[in-house]
């Protein structure tokens, strides 16, 4: 009679991404435009751009910018498909299925290297192109890639509503683009609150001491606080 | 054994439930009537941990339902049967719930046979369901962990004649052989048929309650008594 472990309700997680057509869909339109980008940069792109590492940040680009939105769904279509109501009613302690949540959707930003690996390496293969490659773009590019889904995951926590929680992750970055042009102050605070900004540095080489600061207090501010305010809507939200 | 003690819910001032009291013992089946947001899904959501109540308690087995570490082991739940993510296979909804309790994944089989939906049905996606499959798969979820004890919302809504006799002998037969059985209905000529007790509500309070046999004595039938205390027409 014991309580689901964390482990069992991530696999459910896990299994609640892949078990539905516009899940497996979204997947794939992921993989797919990774593959895509990365075929025209070699089409398209100079001589200089055929190298594993050129490849690889190129096939980042676009699941960086959907896994947030797999982040989201996973929880917010719990209540727009009101599955919530058996969920919960199933595991009572909904900060595990909370948590679980967490855990899929950062399993989810590490499985999303080797998909970026793989098509580099084919895209490589293909082009003839050289193997320069700095080998802690693997860490930096998972942490990233973390970063943005579980953004997702706390967006999705807060809001509780798809479309509202996807149009506010992708308009976000927009907002800190026209208030940093047209705000001199804003534009220091961006440095440190954008996350498109400071994750972008994990992918230049010599991440300082100042950026890791950076890159700190932008994620304490745009994934935790949203984690932890998201974790107490979700516990407390009545369920109907 | 259902202890529902005091219990009252309020929004914005206004008492949606409001002070209901009532027992629900082992072997029996006891019927949660009212109209329409008379409060009885509110009651039942209180119940199962989904909404907090304002005042008042809840519990079951002894303590609250949030914090039975397994519910599905102990009590089966069934409030909305269109609660599911139309995307997927009945197949799916099962499985991920054996996954999540941690019951056996040959249960899934077991229980599409036991509630009558055949594996053509198993495999169609949710969306595809009439609302009697929708109930049928919902009570296999709530059967699912061999449950001591079943609240259901309206789980006869949009059955057939066939699934509602169906319906009636699988939740006498619980309780027969030990169940306590919490239902909510509209269908009355049901309710008078299996529960062994009735507690009526209308406006969030309970206008009637006592055991089937003494409430209909002297040839009132159900509806007799539910629209004299309700207010409505008969």
């Amino acid at each position: 009679m014991t309580a689901p472990s964390l482990a069992r309700l991530t696999v459910v997680e896990l299994r609640k991404l892949v078990d539905t057509r516009s899940g497996r869909w979204l997947l794939i339109t992921i993989g797919v435009l990774a593959a895509a980008l990365v075929t025209l940069q070699l089409v398209f792109g100079g001589s200089g751009d055929r190298t594993f590492a050129a490849a690889f940040l190129v096939s980042v680009l676009p699941i960086a910018l959907l896994l947030p939105v797999l982040g989201i769904l996973l929880v917010t279509s719990e209540w727009s498909q009101r599955t919530a109501l058996t969920t919960f009613t199933l595991v009572p302690r909904r900060h595990r299925v909370a948590l679980a949540k967490v855990v899929a959707a950062t399993l989810a930003g590490v499985a999303s290297v080797p998909v970026s690996v793989v098509v580099a390496t084919v895209a490589t293969l293909a082009s003839g192109g050289e193997w320069t490659f700095r080998a802690e773009l693997l860490w930096y590019t998972a942490l990233a890639q973390i970063i943005g889904v579980l953004m997702g995951v706390g967006f999705g926590m807060v809001l509780l509503n798809s479309p509202l929680a996807i149009v506010v992750y992708l308009i976000l970055p927009t907002v800190w683009t026209i208030l940093g042009a047209t705000i001199r102050s804003l534009r220091e605070a961006a440095a440190w609150l954008d996350t498109g900004v400071t994750t972008m540095a994990l992918f230049e080489p010599g991440m300082t001491g100042g950026d890791w600061a950076k890159l700190g207090v932008s994620v304490a501010v745009w994934v935790a606080l949203p984690l932890a305010a998201g974790l107490v809507r979700v516990t407390t939200r009545e369920v109907a | 054994m259902i202890e529902i003690t005091h219990l009252t819910k309020k929004y914005a001032g206004h008492a949606v439930v409001d002070d209901v009291s009532f027992t629900c013992r082992p072997g029996t089946v006891t019927g949660f009537l009212g109209p329409n947001g008379s409060g009885k899904s509110t009651t039942l959501r209180m119940l199962c941990g989904l909404t907090p109540p304002t005042a008042g308690s809840a519990t079951l087995l002894g303590g609250r339902y949030r914090d039975l570490p397994n519910p599905a082991r102990r009590v089966g739940v069934l409030l909305d049967a269109s609660a599911q993510h139309g995307g997927r296979t009945g197949r799916e909804v099962l499985t991920l719930a054996t996954l999540t309790t941690g019951v056996p994944r040959r249960r899934v089989a077991e229980l599409f046979a036991q509630v009558g939906l055949d594996d053509p049905a198993a495999r169609k996606r949710v969306r595809a369901y009439s609302l009697g499959m929708r109930q049928r798969l919902g009570l296999a979820v709530a059967l699912l962990g061999e449950p001591e004890m079943l609240i259901l919302d309206e789980p006869a809504n949009g059955l057939d004649p066939e699934g509602i006799a169906w319906m009636r002998t699988l939740l006498r037969g619980f309780a027969d052989r030990g169940g306590t059985v919490l239902l909510s209905s509209h269908l009355l000529g049901e309710v008078q048929a299996i529960a062994d007790q009735i507690v009526l509500i209308h406006n969030g309070r309970v206008v009637e309650q006592g055991n089937t046999a003494d409430l209909i004595a002297g040839g009132r039938s159900l509806e007799d008594l539910f629209l004299a205390r309700t207010g409505g027409q008969s």
